[in-house]
């Protein structure tokens, strides 16, 4: 039998209810990965007796012939954007540190409930805020690919899920929870060469999950295939009566409806995503997408999403500008870092907090948020950016006439290395280019790995679907996903 | 009705324009967005959920009976409900707003345009209500617990309020009494707020600005949270007075935000209009826009109870005098235990009457409310029976009433242990009569010489003799009969 840690979740589910090897066996694997696994410092705590105890529980469970839960005896991997119980969550701030809550989010209970255990807190961008996970206060993750150049250039894993993508593609974790609020699940997933969907918002209770931007914020699952997504969305997601927006709707079959044929399905190809300087190994691996679609079934039609351009500038408005109010509550008053310097005042008291807690990215955006709600300001910046996102909302809308899902790339670049856009906060804002038009409109989207570019990078295909309609979008992915055979995986250097 | 009030100034006459901004804690066992509880009173700290403390990842979940109590008290004021409403954040730092924004409605509030009446005298009144919307109250800094530290008490952080923002139809601090003190009736009549302004349940922001008569409008200012009818009255006479004098001096008046001292019944500046905070409102997005449905509305308003204005206007209807019909209605506990008498079958006028002059007087003696009344509606009307059937003269009546007070006893129980049921025995008075005719020669020969007064005497003299008993209309005619023999 091959090695334990090469399972995805329906793997390690199905043999663990077929006795093919216990959980414990499963969650000592991997926490072993995870133990191994520091070069690529994706872990800001490792919970290994968490993942243990599940395991037991569900090893006793199937030995006393009780039905077992659907993800019994997966360990995964929790971003530590999630509050969990008694660990530490920081999302990865310095502001945060040490900051034990009390409770559990619905999204990780959700887990907890359908059997799955905890490796550990997976490292991020503080707060959720970037795109190559260089924000954190807890340092770099690195992607576990390297360039086939013969070059050691640590690559970025993307974010800000980029602990859950690294641990996902190097082994160590056949599955990890992320966040998406422009494109946190799907741009990472694309660079390390995994799947991951971010579910219609509301789809994921946002409850105990640290807020970046709360009309935005979507929790999904990061995996190595389609199914293993929807296994783990189905967890995941559920209407919550603790979050106001979560949808009071059942959560769809999506495994048992997974179905790869296209056939009577539109896909649409958005004319507006063909961006500049676009490499053209990506629009050659778009290319290859559409005609895997229509090997699969799929009529494909040209669709215009005319408002698409205007998408980035909203986004890097309405995001910030929420993030501006819902990181306030991090002042040093009742939980995590305060700084009191000798004689301070509260003023002083909350500059020196937010001064010493919060990293560069995040007082950037902390900045460009207090601006763009200014009085004087606010009409200029927020409400036209509101009344843009109801035109791009608008745009889907009436795609949704013409076509049942849509397909593009997933980012305008492979990886890229470690300080590579750092310097550069608006080269690094544009990777989100494809992501956001999705996000801001709430609809389900995921990528899919489609390829490898002549580095030997992964790169992804993203689908996008109506709202609610997370099916179809598996649907597609796993047609695309069928036809691409991706099985590159990076090779172990750590 | 045009208000004459006037503030004499050395150039002439000043003109005073007065809007209220009032807070009101909405009655709710839970706070507006989290399950905590709202309990007054309560050790510090003890009633504060995850989410009024705003711990990471926390929502808030709007609380549907704070809606439809501000619903409720739109419908009283006659005001239109807005369907779609959408909550907001005032965003600012303070070390009692743990969220660091304030959950408000700036841009589409729940309840629009209403009005109240008010009286004075005759002269009735409208004073327009231009808004009310929901939004969370802040905690509590202690500053008296420890030497160089302050304490925060989350107690009050989330609970709900309704921020009712008046016109600036008022005139005078009459006027401005008689407007909270109406407001504060209404929302005590439909269980929306308690009331209770010592206690921090209702408290107003005034804005005043003066101007003379016929001019614009005047630069006004805003004094903050003070909290009795009082209070804002002093409030007003000492604002519109500095403005007077400042303007009369050639200053001019500052935007700005003011507090009242109650203890000296002064004013001063808090902070200008250039300190005023940013507040940065926008739509909160952990909320979705509030939208009610019709049904929803129609239970409000059928739920309503009848209010003030409409229950003054029955009771003028059933010959009960102005005056009485006033005091009856001004709070409504009053006017519910008013109403229970009713129902028991008790003529309105003399049910009124009673009410209004034997038990709110005894009450006042005895230092308590009508909620403690120790005398139950039933019981009175009981005791009303027995005068009007004859059984008690109104003397009598009150005799039984004392010891009713006193005992908690049903009157019929009282006439009965005690004997004080009236006599109409004619015999028995007569001969009372005879035997206080005879105790009283002097009396007599002078009534008998033409001092007629005396006559008076005569009936005390009989009543006292028979302990009080004696039906004084029989009393009246016996003694004439003897005193003319």
């Amino acid at each position: 039998m091959s090695d334990l840690t090469d399972l995805g979740i329906r793997q390690i589910r199905d043999g663990v209810a077929g006795g093919d090897f216990s959980a414990r066996e499963v969650a000592e694997a991997f926490n072993a990965a995870v133990a191994a696994a520091k070069p690529l410092n994706a872990f800001i705590v490792e919970t290994p007796d968490h993942a243990l105890a599940a395991a037991d529980k569900v090893d006793q469970a199937r030995a006393a012939g009780e039905t077992l839960p659907p993800m019994a005896g997966v360990p995964i991997g929790m971003k530590d954007l999630f509050c969990t119980h008694g660990v530490q969550t920081t999302a990865a701030s310095h502001i945060l540190e040490g900051f034990k809550p009390e409770y559990e989010s619905t999204v990780s209970q959700n887990l907890w409930n359908a059997g799955a255990g905890m490796l550990g807190k997976l490292n991020l961008d503080q707060f959720a805020m970037g795109s190559s996970n260089e924000t954190s206060y807890f340092g770099n993750v690195i992607s576990p690919w390297r360039r086939n150049d013969g070059g050691n250039a640590p690559l970025a894993p993307g974010g800000s899920s980029g602990g859950s993508a690294a641990v996902v593609a190097g082994r160590i974790a056949p599955g990890a929870t992320g966040t998406d609020t422009g494109g946190s699940i799907r741009q990472p997933a694309a660079f390390v060469g995994i799947s991951g969907i971010k579910p219609t918002y509301g789809r994921c209770s946002r409850w105990g999950t640290i807020a970046f931007a709360s009309s935005l914020d979507q929790a999904g699952p990061m995996a190595r295939d389609v199914r293993d997504c929807a296994i783990m969305l189905e967890a995941m997601s559920g209407f919550d009566p603790k979050d106001a927006t979560s949808l009071d709707l059942p959560v769809p079959k999506w495994e048992e409806g997974l179905n790869a044929s296209m056939a009577g399905k539109r896909v649409g190809i958005p004319r507006e995503y063909r961006v500049d300087n676009m490499p053209e190994e990506i629009e050659a691996l778009w290319q290859q997408g559409i005609a895997w679609m229509r090997d699969a079934g799929a009529e494909i039609v040209e669709v215009s999403l005319p408002h698409t351009r205007y998408a980035l500038p909203a986004y890097y408005i309405i995001a910030p500008a929420e993030a501006s109010s819902n990181l306030a509550r991090y002042d040093g008053v009742r939980f995590g870092q305060r700084d009191l310097p000798e004689g301070a005042n509260l003023q002083d008291m909350y500059a020196a907090t937010r001064e010493a807690g919060f990293g560069d990215e995040v007082k950037r955006r902390i900045l460009i948020g207090t601006y763009v709600l200014s009085a004087g300001f606010y009409d200029a910046y927020f409400t036209q950016a509101s009344k843009v996102r109801t035109l791009i909302a608008q745009d889907f809308e009436r795609a949704w006439k013409r076509c049942d899902v849509l397909l593009t790339p997933t980012a305008p670049s492979a990886a890229f290395a470690l300080g590579e856009k750092s310097a550069d906060p608006l080269a690094m804002y544009l990777n989100d280019v494809f992501t956001v038009p999705s996000s801001l409109a709430g609809l389900p989207a995921m990528s899919v790995p489609g390829g490898l570019d002549k580095a030997g990078l992964p790169l992804g295909l993203q689908v996008i679907g109506r709202a609610l309609d997370e099916q179809g979008v598996l649907d597609a992915a796993l047609a695309i996903e069928e036809r691409a055979g991706f099985v590159a995986r990076p090779e172990r250097w750590w | 009705m045009e208000s004459t009030y006037r503030i004499k100034g050395a150039t002439g006459d000043w003109e005073v324009v007065i809007g209220l901004e009032v807070h009101a804690q909405v009655t709710s066992n839970a706070k507006l967005f989290s399950g905590a509880a709202t309990a007054f009173g309560a050790e510090p700290n003890s009633q504060v959920s995850l989410v009024d403390a705003a711990m990471p990842g926390m929502l808030p979940v709007p609380n549907r009976e704070c809606i439809r109590q501000a619903v409720r008290t739109g419908l009283a004021i006659d005001a239109q409900i807005n369907k779609w409403s959408r909550f907001d954040r005032k965003n600012y730092f303070y070390a009692d707003l743990p969220q660091g924004y304030q959950i408000s409605q700036l841009y589409h509030p729940l309840v629009g345009e209403g009005a109240i009446e008010i009286e004075d005298g005759d002269a009735v009144k409208t004073i327009g209500v231009e808004r009310i919307h929901v939004e969370q109250d802040a905690g509590k800094l202690m500053h008296d617990q420890h030497p160089t530290r302050s304490y925060v008490d989350l107690n009050r952080s989330g609970v709900a309020l309704m921020e009712i923002v008046s016109r600036p139809d008022m005139r005078s601090p009459a006027e401005a009494g008689a407007y909270l003190t109406k407001l504060r009736s209404i929302l005590r009549y439909v269980g929306s707020c308690d009331g209770n302004m010592d206690q921090g349940s209702m408290r107003a922001d005034v804005n005043v600005s003066v101007r003379k008569p016929g001019d614009e409008l005047g630069t006004r200012t805003e004094t903050k949270n003070v909290n009795s009818v009082r209070f804002v009255m002093a409030a007003i006479d000492h604002e519109a007075k500095r403005q007077v004098a400042v303007l009369e001096d050639g200053g001019a008046i500052q935007q700005e935000t003011r507090l009242f001292n109650p203890d000296t019944g002064t004013t001063r500046s808090m902070r200008s209009k250039e300190d005023a905070h940013d507040y940065r409102y926008f739509p909160d997005p952990d909320l979705l826009p509030l939208e009610l449905d019709d049904a929803f509305i129609e239970e409000c308003r059928a739920s309503l109870p009848e209010l003030p204005d409409a229950k003054r206007k029955r009771y003028e209807a059933l010959g009960i005098s102005a005056y009485a019909a006033n005091v009856l209605t001004a709070e409504v506990e009053s006017a519910r235990w008013f109403d229970a008498l009713l129902d028991t079958g008790a003529a309105p006028v003399a049910a009124a009457n009673w009410v209004t002059s034997e038990l709110f007087g005894a009450l006042n003696r005895l230092g308590t409310s009508i909620v403690d009344s120790p005398v139950e509606p039933g019981q009175a009307a009981e005791l009303l029976a027995l005068v009007a059937d004859g059984t008690l003269s109104g003397s009598l009546a009150k005799q039984v009433f004392e010891a009713m007070l006193e005992t908690g006893d049903a009157p019929g129980k009282i006439v009965e242990e005690r004997g004080l049921k009236q006599t109409s025995d004619t015999g028995a008075i007569e001969a009372v009569i005879a035997d206080v005719l005879t105790k009283n020669p002097k009396q007599l020969e002078q009534y008998r010489g033409g001092k007629e007064t005396l006559f008076g005497f005569f009936v005390g003299q009989t009543m006292k003799a028979m302990a009080g008993k004696a039906n004084p209309q029989v009393v009246n005619d016996l003694l004439k009969k003897a005193l003319a023999s």
